[in-house]
């Protein structure tokens, strides 16, 4: 297993994903560079790290989304190849279009940075299939646009076709208003394509990867990618 | 060719809630202006292009607001493109 790191013009979460993907979890890890042409043939799963990428400017995820980079990642994740976005990286999927919907600001208008509760919606796709179905995870957050939004169509089609992966829910699993921090339809935190090999997340796994951390909850997402 | 200004108006779709115009009309409200509601805060985007009209002109403003400038998702846009 070997994980592609995309850094591009302030990431800031690059450096914690390669160290969760190759210390903590025990694969390799190389960067790339976002101005660079072509993804290396060996690179089984790509990840967009989080960050401001272009400073957030015009919206979170809109520039970088006409970075070089991006046009191959797009090519690798329709050839089937393993994406997965946390947090930023999830803004830059939806401008993509490889993510249906877009985040919002948060209806508190905060940015929030707090551990929150995921419930594991759907544990058979690459990057959940280590966790058991419903299990209830603990995940840090960091953003100010996390609020998920899409058209009542496509709400409806993430549910029918199980794309909604992970959930903001409280310490017993039960979703609600009080559980959901950003205002997010449905309590949404992360989804896949309908293929299964694209996800985007707003909370940060690789923040909660290792015991000394004080939680390792999210090494299980590398562990089920690192299984392929 | 010929030269044309082109400004563009970006607002959050009228279905989407606009917690930033929510939280200004609470403020305006506070400050007494209790006759204004339904704020909505948008973008403004202002450049130029060269082109052969104006109709050609509205249409690269067009093609950059729905790939880039706006997200059609939940943005709605407007275009006024002035010569000069």
């Amino acid at each position: 297993m070997k994980y592609g790191i995309v850094v591009f013009p302030g990431s800031n979460c690059d450096h914690d994903a390669y160290h969760t993907a190759s210390v903590s979890s025990g694969a390799d890890a190389v960067f790339l560079w976002h101005k660079d042409t072509v993804i290396p043939y060996d690179i089984d799963c790509i990840i967009l790290p989080g960050g401001f990428s272009y400073g957030d400017y015009l919206r979170c995820g809109a520039i970088s989304n006409y970075s070089n980079i991006m046009k191959e990642v797009v090519k690798f994740a329709n050839k089937g190849g393993k994406v997965i976005g946390i947090c930023n990286g999830f803004q830059i999927l939806t401008e993509s279009g490889l993510l249906p919907g877009t985040l919002l600001r948060n209806n508190s208008l905060k940015f929030i940075c707090k551990d929150v509760n995921l419930k594991v919606n759907n544990n058979k796709t690459p990057f959940t299939s280590e966790y058991n179905q419903d299990d209830v995870i603990k995940i840090p957050i960091a953003h100010g646009d996390g609020n998920y939004y899409a058209s009542e169509e496509k709400i409806k089609e993430l549910e029918d076709y199980n794309q909604i992966v992970f959930r903001y829910v409280d310490e017993n699993g039960n979703a609600s208003n009080n559980s959901n921090p950003n205002g997010s339809i449905n309590n949404i935190a992360g989804i896949v394509n309908k293929e299964g090999n694209v996800l985007g997340m707003m909370p940060h796994p690789e923040r909660y990867s290792d015991a000394i951390l004080g939680c390792d909850d999210g090494l299980t997402v590398f562990k089920s990618i690192n299984k392929l | 060719m010929k030269k044309y200004k082109a400004k563009i108006r970006i607002t959050l779709r009228s279905g989407i809630l606009d917690v930033q115009g929510r939280a200004v009309e609470h403020a305006l409200s506070s400050l007494n202006f209790d006759m204004m509601s339904n704020v909505r805060i948008g973008k403004f985007v202002e450049l130029d292009i060269e082109a052969q009209n104006d109709g050609q002109a509205e249409e690269f403003a067009k093609d950059a607001c729905e790939k880039l400038i706006a997200n059609p998702i939940i943005e709605d846009y407007s275009i006024s493109i002035k010569e000069g």
